[in-house]
């Protein structure tokens, strides 16, 4: 399990522990937060579970294959540098603290 | 509207209705009524990742059990619903218990659709719905691949190609037969079938069109080939049935709701009767032009959900979005948008062999629908196209330097 914090389109913030291997978008959705909806379940088709990694932690993430940098050139939401879709982040522990925002609009 | 609300069916579209009940800040009670054993669930894994890498299936669940509580959704799982009372505003449940409500979702999904072929009760042959048949799909792959033995898919739709292809993956021969002439045909372009059929036959996949079945054969009540109506026989150690699926509308038209092929909705996903909305696969939505549409897919679930949430509360919000739909099969992603029906032109634009392209829809010169073949951008800049009623001409498309996205900037 490793512990990450959301950040709610509302602004408030939920911290959660994750499986390790795991997605981020299918611990947080499992969890009930908020801002995601990710309609293709994971599968990096519909770009509905776009999320805004905190700058401090953008580098520390693999970078985003092909595929992932496609679909984020036409997320719904304004793209900014730490736009990831969370079906594409793996947890693992050095992960641990990772902070997330999600926005207000997937789709 | 008058609380409680009961939402008949535990899927993608009937958790959407209750999370967006609460979204909305209805604070009444809410009670999800599923058959299934299991928590809201995603489907679409069951034929693709989930049948190759086979994780925990707690990673296929759309909420965990402490997140429906803390919204406070009540689900009542192994709950079948044997009859709506509407007069009495109640549902009935086949263990004798009665849930009152003051609005009702209904949101039943949809059932296989089956073929009453001789032979189809042997041991072996499998449809794909549930967990529970991708469980008993993927031992049955385990044991094709164990002792050699072939699978035949029946039917080259959606379903049976993600089989087909999670099958190759895992070692076991296949055959795919299709009664018509090409793969997806009831969905794409000729030239996006010729491009898949590619794919697959590259992977190895036998594919066989314009058949018809006879008839499963069996040995000691298991499945051992199937027969076609040509007398062609095909080996099987197991059979995956994938023909499409029927709106569960039984119970709505039991009520007296109106239903035609699913339950007729409009777009704001409200019923004939107004204490009762529906949402997801077991509708029928009416158009402005008075046709009836069926949407088989996650995002019809959840933005019909989202409306019939926004309708029990007296709240107009229409499904206008551009439908869009995916498919995983080997190294193709396939994204659809839009409806292609009554295209009376195709522009391709990409590399065909490798294939990486796009078919544009046309008719009557404006864009109606894009299907993409490993071209990301053209899907998710046809989906903005699309709903924002913008449409690039033929003559542009065909033009190697023009951009769909100049026509998106502002």
């Amino acid at each position: 399990m490793t512990r990450v914090t959301c950040i709610e389109p509302d602004g408030g913030a939920v911290s959660i522990d994750i499986r390790d291997g795991w997605s981020l978008m299918q611990g947080a959705v499992s969890q009930g937060v908020q801002g995601i909806e990710a309609q293709c379940g994971g599968a990096c088709s519909c770009a509905t579970c776009h999320c805004y990694v905190d700058p401090a932690w953008i580098a520390k993430l693999p970078p985003p294959a092909e595929a992932e940098s496609l679909m984020l050139t036409n997320v719904v939401a304004e793209q900014r540098p730490g736009s990831r879709l969370s079906c594409q982040i793996r947890i693992e522990p050095m992960l641990a603290g990772l902070v997330v925002a999600f926005p207000d609009r997937q789709s | 509207m008058s609380a409680p609300v009961v939402i008949v069916g535990a899927g993608q579209a009937g958790l959407q209705i209750a999370e967006s009940l609460r979204q909305e800040k209805y604070d009444g009670p809410i009670t999800l009524l599923g058959t299934e054993p299991h928590a809201p669930y995603n489907r679409p894994p069951l034929s693709k990742k989930w049948l190759l890498e086979r994780p925990d299936i707690a990673t296929l669940a759309i909420r965990g059990p402490e997140a429906l509580q803390r919204r406070h959704i009540e689900l009542q799982r192994h709950c079948t619903v044997t009859a709506i009372d509407r007069r009495a505003q109640e549902v009935h449940c086949a263990d004798g218990r009665r849930f009152a409500y003051g609005g009702l979702a209904i949101a039943t999904g949809a059932a296989l659709r089956t073929l009453p072929l001789p032979g189809a009760q042997l041991q072996g042959i499998h449809c794909l719905r549930t967990i529970e048949d991708a469980q008993a799909i993927s031992a049955a792959l385990d044991a094709c691949s164990a002792h050699g033995r072939p699978l035949v898919v029946i039917g080259g739709g959606f379903i049976g190609l993600e089989v087909a292809a999670t099958a190759r993956k895992r070692g076991v021969e296949v055959t795919v037969l299709e009664s018509l002439s090409r793969l997806m045909s009831r969905v794409v372009a000729p030239i996006v079938s010729e491009a898949a059929a590619r794919v697959h036959r590259s992977h190895g996949v036998q594919l066989r069109f314009d058949v018809n079945i006879a008839e499963l054969l069996g040995t000691n009540g298991a499945v051992r080939a199937v027969r076609c109506a040509d007398g062609s026989e095909y080996a099987a150690g197991c059979v995956v049935i994938g023909v499409g699926i029927h709106p569960e509308d039984r119970l709505a038209r039991a009520a007296g709701l109106e239903c035609d092929r699913g339950i007729v909705v409009d777009e704001c996903s409200r019923t004939s009767d107004p204490l009762i909305v529906a949402a997801g696969d077991c509708c029928a939505r009416r158009r402005a032009d008075g046709s009836l549409l069926r949407l088989e897919s996650v995002q019809n679930a959840v933005e019909q959900g989202k409306s019939a949430a926004a309708a029990l509360l007296g709240q107009r919000r229409a499904f206008a979005a551009a439908p869009w739909f995916w498919s995983d099969q080997f190294d193709i992603k396939l994204q659809m948008v839009g409806l292609s029906h009554g295209y009376d032109q195709v522009v391709t634009r990409g590399d065909l062999e490798r294939p990486a392209f796009s078919a544009f829809y046309f008719r009557a010169g404006r864009l109606i629908a894009v299907d993409s073949l490993n071209r990301i951008p053209d899907h998710m800049q046809g989906r903005k196209l699309l709903d924002h009623g913008l449409s690039p001409t033929p003559e542009q498309l065909a033009t190697a330097g023009f951009e769909l996205v100049s026509l998106l900037q502002p």
